[in-house]
């Protein structure tokens, strides 16, 4: 009877996921798909094979001890708590659910990425998609910045440097730190130039600091395509990768920027005259005529 | 070029104190234009009036922290060289 019981509540799942993976198609503002209703239906099944099992080891009194029970319903308290002040401490330094937002991304969003990195000459659309005020999930916007390849670039980015100085024998585990904490303040730096330059050109836009590390970060993959093909095929090649990503991320860059940067006439290609707007269009370029420069300086001593 | 956090931090803290050491009467004032020109509420300050109010901010708001970070890095360097 049980048995057939728990069959059905496990028959009852897929039915289940399948409605809250078309909710989140249709809703959007769920970023990640909720798992958690299935994970709790298989915990009772599971629980109920255990307690038979745990019946049959008369020698082990110590789960039937009133003693320990309290002991584990007091340890568990304490640790729930402590996880509470954690969460609400934490979340007034890093703002951990606007930080989940650039996490949602899927494969399919990552690979189309990574192709419009490396080849952005045929997109039309640049437009990033909103949703009531607020902007669309990653997953569901192949405009939108996110933060997930930014960090796996950076990682591949320090690991490719060292395989790089090992086929030159001139690694050592402590210039894998050198390596990372030199372009992580490059990364810093040139946030905060951008920062600046904003600040003192007065743009209003709606670009936040974690947009622009975001913007920041994507040029480690042009960087490593560089430089893997610099190792598999030489020199040549890693300067013509290396022309080729610099080319496209000008490009990205410039396509990405003018549409949050510029004002709505300029961005629409119009010609238009005045100060601040060839303020921002200077602007514009710089930002992204430093990426190459960054680009070109953080790779050229890993190939010789 | 191996940058390091460390010398980030360095660099910071250098930065803030060359802001802080400038002197108000002498140098911030002279630059600043007209005065009545800067403060007024037009949309476009301009570049020289949003550096000089970015140097008058950082100033107000970074006084304290300089010199607890100050006397602090005084004191390591002195005990650790």
């Amino acid at each position: 009877m049980d048995y057939t019981a728990s069959q059905k509540g496990f028959r009852q799942q897929p039915n289940v996921r399948l409605r809250n993976s078309s909710t989140d198609g249709f809703d959007g503002s769920q970023l990640f798909e909720d798992t958690s209703r299935s994970g709790s239906q298989t915990t009772p099944f599971r629980n109920q094979q255990s307690a038979p099992h745990d019946a049959g080891f008369s020698g082990q009194a110590i789960l039937t001890d009133p003693m320990s029970n309290l002991a584990m319903a007091y340890g568990s308290s304490l640790a729930s708590q402590g996880k509470e002040i954690m969460d609400k401490n934490l979340d007034r330094f890093i703002p951990i659910s606007k930080l989940k937002y650039y996490f949602a991304v899927d494969t399919v969003y990552v690979g189309k990425k990574l192709g419009l990195l490396v080849f952005p000459y045929m997109h039309e659309n640049w437009e990033v998609s909103y949703q009531q005020d607020t902007p669309v999930a990653p997953r569901f916007d192949v405009n939108a910045p996110d933060l997930y390849i930014p960090t796996m670039g950076f990682i591949t980015y320090v690991l490719v440097a060292g395989l790089a100085l090992g086929t030159q024998n001139r690694f050592s585990p402590e210039l894998l730190g050198v390596q990372a904490s030199s372009a992580l303040v490059w990364l810093i730096m040139e946030v905060l130039a951008v920062l600046l330059s904003l600040y003192l050109v007065t743009i209003n836009t709606d670009l936040t600091t974690i947009d622009l590390l975001a913007f920041s970060g994507y040029k480690y993959v042009g960087m490593i395509v560089g430089v893997v093909a610099g190792l598999m095929f030489g020199r040549p090649a890693y300067y013509l990768s290396l022309l080729w990503c610099c080319a496209a991320i000008f490009v990205f860059m410039i396509r990405t920027l003018r549409l949050k940067l510029l004002s709505e006439a300029a961005a629409e290609g119009r010609l238009v005259r005045g100060a601040r707007n060839q303020l921002r269009m200077y602007l514009t370029m710089s930002i992204a005529a430093a990426q190459p420069v960054f680009m070109y300086w953080l790779t050229y001593h890993l190939i010789r | 070029m191996a940058f390091t956090l460390y010398s980030l931090i360095q660099t910071a803290i250098l930065c803030t104190n060359a802001i802080a050491v400038l002197h108000e009467e002498r140098f911030l004032s002279k630059r600043s234009g007209l005065d009545q020109g800067v403060s007024g509420f037009g949309d476009d300050p301009g570049i020289k009036a949003q550096v000089l109010n970015l140097i008058r901010s950082v100033r107000t708001v970074m006084r304290v922290p300089l010199i607890i970070v100050n006397s602090a890095s005084i004191v390591l360097l002195l005990l650790f060289g």
